[in-house]
C-alpha cells in the first residue's frame, strides 16, 4: 500500500484540505478516479448523472417539429448557431468559443444499449459497466474503463484512485483503487493503530480500508487539537455547503483531474449531477450546463499544452422525451447527446446519424430515436488515443460491441 | 461457534446491546412486541408533519417579507431559521435516541427501512424541515400494518407530492390542463412502479407508467392549503394500468387508491419488498429460499406486514452468516449509544438529549457526512446503498474510528474496555479481540477499539 503514496499525491490531499468546506467537506463531493498509464495521450470521462436532455442542450431548430414539441423550451434563452441547423443551450455558451478553434464537437441520437425501463439507476449502471441489455442491469460489477486498463499492456502505475465516499464504477475492479476524501481525522496513538490493525487482520473489507485511511490520515496530520468534524463548522459554513460551491466543486475536479492529467494520470473520471429536470427545465438544466461548461473550460485552462493530446468525454445514462412534458420540463427518453471536447477532436461538427423528430421517426412514439451506440464512440476514442485493438474494445472492454465504421471524431 | 439468539437478534434486527436492556428472547418475543404499544414514540415525541409545514408557510411568509425590505424582516427571518435549525437538530438526537434506548429495537429498524424504502427528501424552500414528520405521520404508525396502507399514506403525502414533482402533473385534457396549457409529469408514477411496488424488474411498461401518471394527475398539494384532490385538474376517461381499466369519465381520489391497492398486493410487489427485507436485514446476497418464503406470506397475507415479519424471522435462513451486513453510519451511532448506555442514570440521556446546535453538529450530523450518510439527504429516491462496500470505505471507517474516540472520551469514562467488549458484542466477541482491547494503553481507546471492530460494524 506504501506505493499508493506519492508527493503529488500528498500535494493533493493538502490542497483539498486547504479548501475547506465548499468543497473537500461536502458530502456530495463527486468521486473522481485517475489512472496512470503509459504515453502521451488523455481521456477524460465525465457521467452525466440524472439523464441529460440532449435536444436542449443541441437543439435541433432546423427540424421542422421542433418547436411544434417543445412549445415553451424551444423557446427558452438565447442559443447560438452551431451548423446552422443544430444550436447550442445559451447556459454552455462558455464553450462556444472552442466550437470556433474545431475543439468541440457532439454526436446526437446515441445512447447505450438500455431500453424501456427508463429507470436513472439501471441506465447509469449500465453506462459505467458498458456492457448490453442481454448481460443483465447489475450483473457485472466493474466498470468498462477498468476493463481497458487491464487490457493495456505495461500499465505500470496501478495507481487509480477515488477521492470521495462512492467509487465509480468505471474504474472498479481488478485494479486497485481506494476512496479517499481529505477531511475525515484519525487521532489513534500508535499502539491504538497497532491493536486496530490486529482487530482488522482476518478481515479483508476492513483491512483494506483501515490500512489506506490510517495511512492517509498520517499523511495529513490529523492529529490536531480540533473536535471532531470541527474544521470551521460554523452555521455560516454549514448553509454555505448546502447551497453554494455547486459550480465551485466541477471547476475544482476539473482543475485537480487536469494537474495530474500534467503528470503521470492519463485517464481521469468524474461525475456531474443535477440533470434531472423534470419541471422547469429551462431553469434547472441553466446549473448543470454551468457546472459541465466550467468542467471543460477549467480542464482546458489546466492542461495548456496538453490539451491538445486530450479527449473529453461526456456522457449520460439516457436523454429525455421529444415533447416537453406538463410541467416546462421532459421526463425519461431513450437517446440523447454526448459531448466530445479537447485538442485531440476533431470539433465544429456534430456526429452521428440524425433521425429527425417526425412522429414515425420517434423511439416508441415518445423519444428521441438511438441511432448510434455510445460506446462506439468511446471505443473508437480509445483506440485512437491508446492504441487498443479492436477485438479487445468489442468483446472485453465493451462486450458485444459492434464499433462500425469510424467516425473519425479524433484528429 | 454461532452467536446465540438474542446476541444475533438484538444485532441483527435491532441497534445491538444494551448494558440495561435485555435482549430479546425468542421471534414470539419480537412479535409481541412489536404489536405492543409504541411506547418511545410517545416519550420522545417527534412534531408532525402538518405543525412543521404551517411553520413553513410563516417563514415562507418572513421570506417574501424580506425581499420586499419590509422593516424589521430580515431580523425575524434570522430568528426562525435559528428555531427551525434547532428543531432539526432535536429531531435528529430525539432519532439517534429512540433506537438507543428502546425496548424494541426491531420497530426502530423497520422505521428506517420504510422510512428508506419511500424516500423523501427535503425539496427547495419550501419544504426543508419536514422529513422527520413524513416518517413519523405516514410511515411510523403503518409499520406493523398492511403495506397497502402505508403505500396510500406515502403515495399521497404531501412530502412525496412535492419530492416526485407530482404536484407539477395535470391532465393534459383537465380543465385546468386546457386552460393553463399544462400535461404530465411522470416522476411519481415511474418511482412508485420501480422503487415502491413492482420493482424495476416487474412486469410493467412505459405505456403502464404513462397511465399511471395519469390516474394520479388530481394529486395536489398547496403550502396554505395543505392536501386536496383536484378533479378539475385530473385527466378525464379511463386508464388501462396492467391490464385493468380504472377511473371513469371524471377522476377522482378513490381511483388513485383502487390502482395504488392493485400494485401493492401484485405478486411483482411481493417479490420486490421481500428481496428488499433480506437484502436489508440480511444478506447483500439474499437466499432465494427465504426471499420466496416471504413473498409468499406476503402474498397469502394480502400483504400484513406483520405475517411478513413473521414469515421472515421463522425462517432459519433469516439466522444464518451472522457479520454479512454493515451498520449504516446512522445505525453505527444509533448502536454504539446504545452499548454506551446513554440514558441511564450516570451515563444520563441529558448528554445527547441537551446538546446545543453547534455540538449536535459536531457530535452527530457533521460525522454522518463525513461517513457519507448525511441526516435527511438520501442520494436519491432509491435511498442509500445496502452493500457492504458502500459503507466500509477508507473515509468511512476513518470516520467511525475517530467517532468511536470521541464517544468513548464523552460516554464511556469508567467502563473497563474487556467487560465493554462483553456487553456490546456479547458471545460474538471472542477470545482474540477480548486480548486485543485489553491491551489498549487508555479506557477510552480500548472502548473505541471495540466501536471501530469489525464485529461491532459488521451484523
Amino acid at each position: 500500500m506504501a506505493s499508493l503514496i506519492n508527493p503529488t499525491r500528498r500535494k493533493f490531499l493538502l490542497r483539498g484540505a486547504a479548501l475547506g468546506c465548499s468543497a473537500a467537506a461536502s458530502p456530495f463531493m463527486t468521486p473522481i478516479t485517475l489512472a496512470a498509464m503509459p504515453g502521451d495521450n488523455r481521456l477524460v470521462v465525465i457521467i452525466l448523472r440524472g439523464a441529460m436532455d440532449g435536444l436542449d442542450v443541441v437543439r435541433p431548430v432546423g427540424d421542422e417539429d421542433f418547436g411544434f414539441y417543445r412549445p415553451t423550451l424551444s423557446e427558452a434563452g438565447n442559443p447560438s448557431d452551431l451548423d446552422g441547423y443544430f444550436a447550442l443551450n445559451e447556459h454552455l455558451s462558455a464553450l462556444a468559443p472552442m466550437w470556433d478553434k474545431g475543439e468541440l464537437a457532439f454526436a446526437h441520437a446515441v445512447s447505450t444499449p438500455y431500453r424501456d425501463k427508463r429507470s436513472h439507476f439501471d441506465g447509469q449502471d449500465l453506462l459505467e459497466a458498458g456492457t448490453g441489455m442481454d448481460v443483465g442491469v447489475g450483473a457485472v460489477r466493474d466498470g468498462w474503463l477498468n476493463r481497458m486498463l487491464s487490457s493495456v499492456p505495461d500499465v505500470t502505475a496501478k495507481t487509480a484512485f477515488a477521492v470521495g465516499r462512492e467509487d465509480m464504477i468505471l474504474l472498479n475492479g481488478e485494479n486497485p483503487v481506494s476512496s479517499w476524501s481529505p477531511n475525515a481525522r484519525l487521532d489513534l496513538s500508535p499502539q491504538g493503530k497497532r491493536l486496530l490493525q490486529q482487530l482488522y487482520h482476518g478481515d479483508a473489507l476492513f483491512q483494506e480500508a483501515g490500512n489506506t485511511a490510517t495511512e492517509l490520515a498520517e499523511l495529513l496530520d490529523m492529529g490536531s487539537e480540533n473536535g471532531l468534524g470541527d474544521g470551521g463548522m460554523s452555521d455560516a459554513m454549514m448553509n454555505s455547503m448546502m447551497s453554494a460551491g455547486k459550480a465551485a466543486r466541477a471547476k475544482a475536479l476539473a482543475r485537480f483531474a487536469g494537474e495530474r492529467l500534467n503528470e503521470e494520470t492519463r485517464i481521469a473520471a468524474f461525475s456531474i449531477g443535477g440533470w434531472d429536470t423534470h419541471q422547469k427545465q429551462a431553469k434547472g438544466i441553466k446549473r448543470a450546463l454551468g457546472e459541465l461548461g466550467d468542467a471543460v473550460t477549467t480542464l482546458k485552462e489546466t492542461l495548456g499544452v496538453n490539451w491538445g493530446k486530450t479527449a473529453v468525454l461526456a456522457m449520460t445514462e439516457f436523454g429525455r422525451t421529444a415533447r416537453e412534458n406538463g410541467s416546462a420540463g421532459a421526463d425519461h427518453g431513450t437517446a440523447g447527446v454526448m459531448l466530445m471536447a479537447g485538442g485531440a477532436v476533431r470539433g465544429g461538427k456534430i456526429y452521428g446519424d440524425w433521425p429527425g423528430l417526425g412522429e414515425s421517426a420517434l423511439y416508441d412514439n415518445r423519444d428521441l430515436m438511438p441511432t448510434m451506440d455510445v460506446r462506439a464512440f468511446a471505443a473508437h476514442t480509445m483506440r485512437g488515443l491508446f492504441s487498443i485493438e479492436q477485438g479487445a474494445l468489442e468483446r472485453a472492454i465493451f462486450p458485444g460491441l459492434d464499433m462500425g465504421a469510424d467516425p473519425r471524431i479524433l484528429l | 461457534m454461532a452467536p446465540s439468539f438474542p446476541t444475533l437478534a438484538s444485532i441483527r434486527y435491532g441497534y445491538g446491546l444494551s448494558p440495561i436492556i435485555a435482549p430479546p428472547q425468542s421471534v414470539e418475543a419480537m412479535l409481541a412486541s412489536l404489536n405492543g404499544p409504541d411506547v418511545i414514540a410517545r416519550d420522545l415525541p417527534i412534531v408532525p408533519f402538518a405543525i412543521r409545514a404551517e411553520e413553513e408557510v410563516a417563514m415562507g411568509k418572513l421570506r417574501r417579507a424580506r425581499r420586499k425590505n419590509v422593516d424589521g424582516a430580515l431580523a425575524k427571518l434570522k430568528v426562525a431559521n435559528r428555531i427551525a435549525q434547532g428543531e432539526q437538530m432535536r429531531e435528529l438526537r430525539v432519532s439517534l435516541l429512540r433506537p438507543a434506548i428502546a425496548t424494541d429495537g426491531f420497530r426502530e429498524r423497520l422505521v428506517r427501512f420504510w422510512a428508506d424504502h419511500f424516500t423523501v427528501a427535503a425539496k427547495g424552500k419550501g419544504l426543508r424541515y419536514v422529513t422527520t414528520g413524513y416518517i413519523e405521520d405516514a410511515i411510523r404508525p403503518l409499520v406493523t400494518g398492511n403495506f397497502g396502507d402505508m403505500l396510500r399514506s406515502t403515495a399521497t403525502h404531501p412530502a412525496m407530492l412535492v419530492y416526485l414533482d407530482q404536484i407539477q402533473s395535470v391532465g393534459p385534457n383537465s380543465k385546468i390542463g386546457k386552460k393553463m396549457d399544462r400535461g404530465l409529469n411522470e416522476n411519481l408514477a415511474r418511482e412508485i412502479m420501480e422503487l415502491h411496488t413492482l420493482g424495476v424488474g416487474g412486469s410493467y411498461s412505459q405505456a403502464d407508467v404513462r397511465q399511471f401518471a395519469e390516474l394520479l394527475t388530481g394529486l395536489f398539494y398547496n403550502y396554505r392549503k395543505g392536501f386536496s384532490f383536484r378533479p378539475n385538474a385530473a385527466e378525464p376517461g379511463a386508464e388501462i394500468v396492467l391490464g385493468k381499466s380504472y377511473g371513469g369519465s371524471r377522476g377522482s381520489l378513490e381511483d388513485v387508491y383502487a390502482v395504488l391497492d392493485d400494485l401493492a398486493l401484485h405478486p411483482d410487489t411481493a417479490r420486490h419488498i421481500a428481496r428488499k427485507l433480506v437484502v436489508h436485514f440480511v444478506s447483500d446476497l439474499p437466499d432465494p429460499k427465504l426471499v420466496a418464503h416471504v413473498a409468499a406470506a406476503f402474498m397469502a397475507s394480502g400483504g400484513d406486514l406483520m405475517a411478513v415479519y413473521a414469515a421472515l424471522l421463522e425462517h432459519p435462513a433469516a439466522w444464518e452468516n451472522p457479520g454479512s451486513k454493515a451498520k449504516r453510519p446512522f445505525d453505527f451511532l444509533a448502536s454504539s449509544l446504545r452499548a454506551l448506555g446513554v440514558g441511564t442514570n450516570g451515563v444520563g440521556a441529558d448528554v445527547v438529549a441537551d446538546l446545543s446546535i453547534r455540538k449536535t453538529r459536531l457530535y452527530f450530523q457533521a460525522p454522518l457526512q463525513i461517513m457519507g450518510q448525511p441526516w435527511l439527504q438520501p442520494p436519491g429516491p432509491d435511498g442509500w446503498p445496502e452493500n457492504l462496500e458502500d459503507w466500509i470505505t477508507p473515509q468511512g471507517l476513518a470516520a467511525r474510528i475517530q467517532w468511536a474516540l470521541v464517544a468513548a472520551g464523552l460516554l464511556g469514562n469508567n467502563t473497563d474496555p474487556t467487560r465493554f467488549a462483553a456487553t456490546a458484542l456479547g458471545d460474538v466477541a471472542d477470545e482474540e479481540l477480548l486480548r486485543v482491547v485489553g491491551f489498549a494503553e487508555s479506557r477510552v481507546e480500548g472502548i473505541a477499539l471495540v466501536l471501530a471492530s469489525p464485529e461491532f460494524n459488521r451484523r
